[in-house]
């Protein structure tokens, strides 16, 4: 039956997340903006309650450190995790064929509610690293229960590629019963601060893209070395390191999932990722747009303008006019990622719709926060409120985990069946 | 194949198709199906009924009017149709693609529909989507979501065709919804009966630029003799053809709908051809001091603003199918178009806006289906309707013009669909009234 609402049985799980957004995350979002690479402590206690409401299971969902496999069964595909990017979840359809609303809604929808407090501390919460979700996606069962409980950073940019990632250069070398990494990589969110770092490296460049395989490296590895904390545009509470490989020993291990070189599907499984994560991307871009909306409206409604659902835009004022505009992408943003969260824990192959929720939010999230800053005027611009913060937030929403253009890519090669060689 | 022959094979298949479906297993709605498929039967040998009949007023046997109850939610996001909605979209898609599109040029340069298209979709019942099935309609409950998804697939096929042959389904629509008993008893059996009305329409749009549909010029006095009616109502499809119109007008300093049956006194039909939607044959209706009965009131302002809203949405819908169209046809064109040695599909510039028709298009179909939903459940939708109108308005007219962009001068002339498409894209967040789910 055709419903687009909010799952009913989510609704608590929302309220929690938005009484995290409004008490703990904004209240310290301009501090840890101006205080770039000062680690939030406050974090440890917010993370620490949200371990315990998740293992208490009663929450169905406030929770975020249970990570469930792509193809395993054995997390179970009910278990619902929220507020961070780690919670990737079951694709299994129901047996029964219901219908369900389950860990990749939840996640969406937490995350969401999150964002309207703070992107940046959401991305520092710990053990909720995008790594986590990389753990959860093509790790082995003995590995996902080494792994259980530790902070997972990502390691796949490097200086020379950025979108096209599977030309990326870091070595991997067997040698016994270790890997040796060798290689450089940039823009790895909490690099400083996880535990661990999921690394990216090809086994053989001659081989392209089948060859690179994902590896696990503790931070304290000798042989990797933090070279700096990046100085950005936003997300600022949001640590972002470089790192050198300098002959970083791995015991084999720790490479994920399956170590031989197969020429279907190895750089799909580290890809497939991507169609779980970006719907979670996508949810932080419309969070970041609540928030913008939110607070405008309450500014403008202070001015004694107030949208009339009812009468046309043309004969509103040019204020009114624009916040219907932006409500209206707001909402086909919202229903495009519900939808792809929707297919995943349905069992449906997302990853257009995947990529088209993340390229809709990501381009509505920076033209909303622009367009706030200037309804806003001054104080839109001024850093006593935060409206000039999100828009300096949003631009790395259209960006990482994929840029607008990379999604129109995915988005177009699926409509018209062109393959990566036929539209590059 | 002609069209005759056509809807022939479009009747054939629609009933293997429709018998075959699980949902057929249950008797009851074998046999309300089964009453709409059989309907052409009857009503093929029946006369053409001259414009201007009587509807002689007929007390109903009853109090209350008939109407659906409110669907019931279950609280789940889903965006899987019930069966019943799945069959009666099959239906529309077959006519869509089989008869209406193949009739869609010709209509759109003869500003009339060929008799055997309308004979086509009103042998599907579509004139009772949302006529409740107590008087002889088909809808059990809500019927926004199942006229959301009915409408997209006529609009697929062409916008002014559907809405030429879906002015009359609304006009019984607002009748089902606001009507009294004896509203309902009068009006609605020269729907659902075995001699149905030419056409019908429902008037809200007028000339005047800024037009505000809560605010229509139209004024409506009452005196002794009744209401009296002036004003201009603008592009009314079939306007020289409808024997009924419901009118929106103030009556008395509130906004209301009002009935006025085509041959009423003071009435005047001009041509009034528009940019799009030429099939519906729009004309102008100009009211001049025209007298009804007070009886003649159809529901509350409260109703006048939901017919608005469900306008709103009904047009959004449409613009849904017109998409879709455009993105059904680029697809393979740029595939097979080629310059500098490839085919242009091949180039990001090209390649990005077929996507972004695509993330446009479903983002509007969602919040139009999420809309639906709630109008079917009885909730307040004005929200999500605004907001569906506001896409359509922006990104449907976008899609029409990435349409013809896409083809370049060979979107330009007539030898392709897509400058009619952009022409009737543009009216789709332009036009009050007319359409109604």
């Amino acid at each position: 039956m055709i419903d687009l609402e909010v799952p009913r049985k989510l609704r608590p799980l929302i309220e929690s997340a938005r009484l995290m957004a409004e008490e703990a995350f904004r209240p310290i979002s301009r501090k840890y903006d101006l205080a770039e690479h000062t680690y939030p402590q406050e974090l440890d206690l917010i993370a620490a309650v949200i371990d315990g409401m998740s293992s208490s299971g009663v929450s169905e969902g406030a929770g975020a450190s249970s990570v469930s496999g792509s193809k395993g069964a054995s997390s179970g595909g009910e278990r619902v995790e929220g507020g961070g990017a780690a919670n990737v979840g079951s694709r299994m359809p129901s047996a029964k064929g219901e219908v369900r609303n389950g860990a990749n809604m939840s996640s969406v929808l937490s995350i969401l509610e999150s964002c309207r407090g703070d992107v940046g501390l959401l991305l520092s919460l710990p053990r909720q690293g995008l790594g986590n979700a990389a753990i959860a996606a093509v790790a082995s069962p003995e590995q996902r229960q080494r792994y259980a409980g530790r902070w997972a950073a990502m390691a796949i940019t490097e200086p020379d590629t950025g979108s096209d990632s599977g030309a990326i250069r870091t070595t991997a070398v067997r040698d016994g019963d270790e890997y040796v990494l060798n290689g450089e990589k940039i823009f790895v969110t909490s690099g400083e601060r996880a535990e661990l770092v999921v690394v990216w490296a090809t086994l053989d460049r001659s081989l392209g893209k089948q060859a690179i395989k994902s590896f696990v490296v503790e931070r304290s590895n000798p042989g990797f070395k933090l070279v700096r904390l990046e100085h950005k545009l936003g997300i600022r509470a949001s640590d972002t390191a470089a790192f050198v490989l300098d002959n970083c020993r791995v015991p084999a291990e720790d490479l994920l999932g399956d170590p031989e070189i197969r020429m279907q599907g190895g750089f799909g499984g580290a890809m497939q990722t991507f169609d779980n994560t970006r719907p979670l991307v996508a949810a932080m871009a419309l969070g970041l747009t609540r928030a913008c909306l939110d607070l405008t409206r309450e500014m403008l409604t202070a001015e004694g303008v107030e949208v009339d659902w009812d009468r046309p835009a043309q004969v509103q004022s040019a204020a009114a006019a624009k916040v219907l505009q932006m409500e209206a992408d707001y909402a086909a943003a919202h229903l495009l990622t519900l939808k792809a969260a929707w297919m995943a824990d349905n069992g449906k192959p997302n990853s257009m719709e995947a990529s088209m929720a993340k390229a809709k939010a990501g381009r509505t999230c920076v033209a909303v926060a622009l367009a706030c800053v200037e309804l806003c005027g001054a104080t839109g611009y001024a850093e006593r409120d935060l409206l000039e913060k999100w828009a300096r937030d949003a631009k790395i929403l259209d960006i990482f985990e994929g840029t607008q253009q990379i999604q129109l890519l995915v988005v177009a090669r699926r409509l018209l069946g062109l393959s990566s060689a036929q539209l590059t | 194949m002609t069209t005759a022959a056509s809807i022939q094979r479009l009747g054939l298949r629609l009933i293997s198709k429709v018998g075959s479906l699980p949902v057929m297993a249950h008797p009851a709605l074998r046999a309300r199906v089964g009453k709409v498929l059989h309907r052409s039967a009857h009503v093929g040998g029946a006369a053409q009924i001259a414009v201007g009949r009587a509807f002689a007023a007929r007390k109903a046997p009853r109090v209350d009017p008939a109407r659906t109850p409110p669907t019931t939610r279950r609280g789940v996001f889903d965006l899987t149709p019930t069966e019943d909605q799945q069959m009666l979209r099959e239906a529309a898609r077959g006519l869509g693609e089989d008869v209406i599109r193949p009739a869609a040029a010709q209509a759109d340069t003869d500003r009339t529909i060929p008799a055997d298209v309308t004979r086509a979709a009103a042998d599907l019942g579509l004139v009772l989507l949302g006529v409740p099935a107590e008087l002889d309609g088909i809808a059990e409950d809500g019927s926004a979501v199942t006229g959301a998804l009915v409408l997209e697939e006529l609009a697929r096929g062409d916008m002014g065709i559907t809405v030429g042959i879906m002015a009359s389904a609304s006009v019984a629509t607002a009748l089902s919804l606001y009507g009294t008993a004896d509203q309902q008893a009068t009006y609605l059996p020269h729907f659902t009966g075995t001699e149905p009305v030419k056409a019908a329409a429902l008037a809200i749009q007028e000339p005047q630029s800024l037009f505000d549909a809560l605010s229509p010029r139209t004024t409506g006095v009452t005196g002794t003799g009744g209401i009296t009616l002036n004003g201009v109502k603008a592009l009314v499809p079939n306007a020289d053809s409808a024997e009924l119109f419901i009118v929106s007008t103030m009556v008395d300093g509130s906004s209301r709908l009002v009935i006025v049956e085509a041959n009423t006194p003071g009435i005047t039909i001009e041509h009034d051809p528009a940019m799009g939607i030429r099939a519906a044959n729009t004309g102008r209706l100009l009211l001049t001091d025209v007298t009804v009965p007070t009886a003649n009131l159809l529901g509350s302002t409260e109703d006048h603003l939901d017919a608005i809203r469900r306008s709103r949405l009904a047009w959004a819908a449409a613009a849904c199918g017109t998409a879709q169209a455009v993105l059904d046809q680029v697809i393979p064109y740029t595939k097979e178009r080629h310059a500098f040695g490839e085919p242009i599909a091949h180039r990001q510039a090209v390649a990005f806006l077929i996507a972004d028709i695509a993330i446009e298009l479903e983002g509007l179909r969602l919040v139009t289906w999420q809309a639906a939903a709630r109008l079917d459940a009885g909730q307040d939708a004005s929200e999500p309707i605004a907001l569906a109108r506001a896409l359509t308005s922006a990104h449907a007219t976008q899609i029409g013009s990435h349409g013809v962009q896409l083809l370049g001068g060979h979107g330009f002339v007539k030898e392709f669909d897509n400058e009619r498409w952009y022409r009737d894209l543009r009216g789709a967040g332009v036009l009050e009234g007319v359409l109604l789910i």
